[in-house]
């Protein structure tokens, strides 16, 4: 008998179609009230931090060499006050086999995919992690389905997306490519269901766990070749798992550096607007993804994400699309290195960052991502001016998401913007009191709530005090 | 035509408007979510715009409007974008000829 294929019924089907798809059951996870043991989840993989590195060796993933940028640094001294201007480094993720860090996330997926009988993986995606868990499947033996978001109505694709399609196709996935809207894990669901494969996704123990080798990776390298750790490590961040994954990393490899995240800042572009696709420049690393899964990790396609930015988070800064641009070039001009854009961001950050730090200090932008026709700013910048945004240098503090993109006229004007933690925070604790209905907290309660926003005791018990809980 | 085992893509919606979920903007309730992807064709023959099947490169057979015969990707670098070249010279001259920064 064939099942209901309807969007109520899929939907309705999601946790048992979750449940046969990653075999997990996550309802062990849910504790007294609102507390979740995160720390549970994430141990119950089953996967140590060696057992990552030893199936990332198997499958060519890690390993990434890191570069110090002289000539950016040099940039940056020019522009910051005398004595400041920290060494600049990047981790070049790109040299993982699909280009970007996001095969660590897939390596374990496929991995115990694999050793659990499934005869492929689906993943729904429209950045990087395609190609990774593509790219993986391939290395592994197993079929792959790619479910993205990629047109707009007219049938317009975003050129960024398009190439990643290309990519995923030529690494042997299938593609289904749609048009604007979250009911892509509708689709994602009929997949699973339809195939009996494992679902690798995103915000599973899996594959937040596979990026702690990265934070690892980053710990060991400077202590080897420079004699002690990093300073500051920043991170691009969208659904949260790269951050997570790297802070947990490296706190394993005993490294303390401050942990910041970067988004690009499309505030007032509405992710989910068939309109607004196209006016974008950046499909991922952005405000529109970084905040909302910050404040809420769990509305992805797992019901527990593994991705919890917020509990190790120390800063969390913005760059405008016009100073990612920017850097972009400047790696290429500069340094001889051409990578894609949206894997830069961290980088702009912390070319702003830098200038904040003293000289003898060490800041890294922890990724960079491959390039290619569509996925450059070449191309991104072609189709915005064509899609109608203005391009133009000036101050980016003044770019307007979805009407102009601003180059920085000078490279001082490239500034990271912090946004306010406290707020995403409140946010965060808002959301996760709202399930106790009304009923005051318990302390363990409390205590968990402080993990999950690294906030003190106090912050936590005002910040319900001024939600009337 | 297009005959049977040509790879093809073709594209169909796979949710109407009337059948989108509720929490979306405007603009994207008002338009179908549609899908495309490719497959061997599995008709006999087929012209564009027909319905056909086709096998996918994992071995499911999807339905839909034929598209387009032996797909190519035609991505490219796109326009020439003044700007960039601009960028890398005012780069240059603050690190190498004592502009301001």
């Amino acid at each position: 008998m064939s099942m209901d294929r309807s969007y109520a019924a899929v939907t309705g089907r999601k946790s048992q179609i979750i449940r046969d798809a990653i075999g997990v059951d996550y309802s062990k996870y849910e504790k007294e009230g609102i507390i979740f043991d995160y720390e549970a989840l994430m141990a119950d993989t089953g996967y140590t931090l060696e057992d990552h590195i030893r199936i990332q060796k198997t499958y060519n993933v890690g390993n990434t060499p890191v570069f110090e940028l002289h000539n950016l640094t040099e940039l940056a001294r020019k522009c910051a006050a005398p004595g400041k201007g920290a060494r600049i480094f990047v981790k070049d993720e790109a040299s993982n086999p699909a280009g970007s860090f996001k095969e660590r996330r897939a390596a374990a997926s496929v991995y115990h995919a694999k050793k659990m009988g499934y005869k492929g993986v689906v993943a729904a995606t429209s950045g990087n992690y395609g190609a990774a868990v593509a790219s993986q499947a391939a290395m592994q033996g197993l079929k792959c389905i790619i479910v993205q978001e990629c047109y707009d109505s007219k049938g317009m694709g975003q050129p960024e997306i398009v190439e990643k399609a290309r990519k995923c196709e030529a690494l042997g996935a299938e593609v289904l490519q749609l048009t604007v809207g979250p009911e892509l894990f509708y689709e994602t669901l009929l997949m699973l269901e339809d195939t009996g494969y494992f679902n690798a996704s995103l915000y599973s123990a899996f594959g937040i766990s596979g990026v702690e080798t990265l934070g690892w990776e980053l710990g060991h390298q400077f202590l080897a070749e420079y004699g002690k750790h990093p300073d500051v490590v920043v991170c691009a961040n969208a659904g949260g798992g790269n951050l997570t994954g790297t802070a947990r990393g490296l706190r394993k490899a005993g490294c303390n550096a401050q942990i910041v995240a970067a988004s690009v800042d499309l505030t007032g572009l509405s992710m989910a607007s068939d309109g607004q696709f196209n006016r974008k420049s950046f499909t991922t690393a952005h405000t529109g993804f970084g905040v909302p899964y910050a404040t809420d990790p769990d509305h992805s396609d797992v019901p527990r994400s593994a991705a919890r930015p917020l509990r190790y988070m120390d800063r969390y800064v913005t760059v405008k699309q016009g100073e990612v641009f920017y850097i972009t070039e400047a790696l290429a001009n500069l340094e001889g290195m051409e990578k894609g854009p949206a894997g830069n961001t961290s980088l702009a950050a912390a070319f702003s960052l830098a200038q904040e730090m003293d000289r003898d200090q060490i800041i890294v932008a922890q990724e960079t991502e491959y390039t290619g026709a569509g996925k450059h700013l070449q191309p991104q910048l072609a189709f915005a001016r064509k899609n109608g945004i203005e391009l133009k240098f000036g101050d980016p503090a003044e770019e307007i998401p979805g009407q102009n993109i601003i180059f920085p006229a000078k490279p001082s004007l490239l500034k990271a913007r912090d946004m306010d933690l406290n707020r995403l925070r409140r946010s965060l604790i808002k959301r996760q009191a709202a399930a106790a209905q009304g009923r005051p907290l318990s302390d363990a309660e409390i205590a968990y709530l402080m993990e999950e926003t690294r906030g003190t005791e106090e912050f936590v018990r005002q910040t319900l005090k001024d939600l009337g809980l | 035509m297009a005959k049977k085992n040509e790879y093809v893509r073709i594209h169909r919606n796979v949710l109407e408007a009337a059948e989108r979920t509720g929490k979306l903007p405007e603009d994207t309730k008002n338009v179908p979510l549609e899908m495309w992807v490719k497959g061997w064709l599995q008709d006999e023959e087929a012209a564009i715009g027909d319905t056909v099947t086709v096998k996918t490169v994992v071995g499911r057979l999807e339905t839909g409007t034929l598209l387009e015969e032996r797909p190519c990707y035609d991505l490219n670098y796109g326009e020439y974008v003044p700007e960039i070249l601009e960028i890398d010279q005012r780069l240059r001259a603050v690190l190498f000829e004592g502009v301001e920064a």
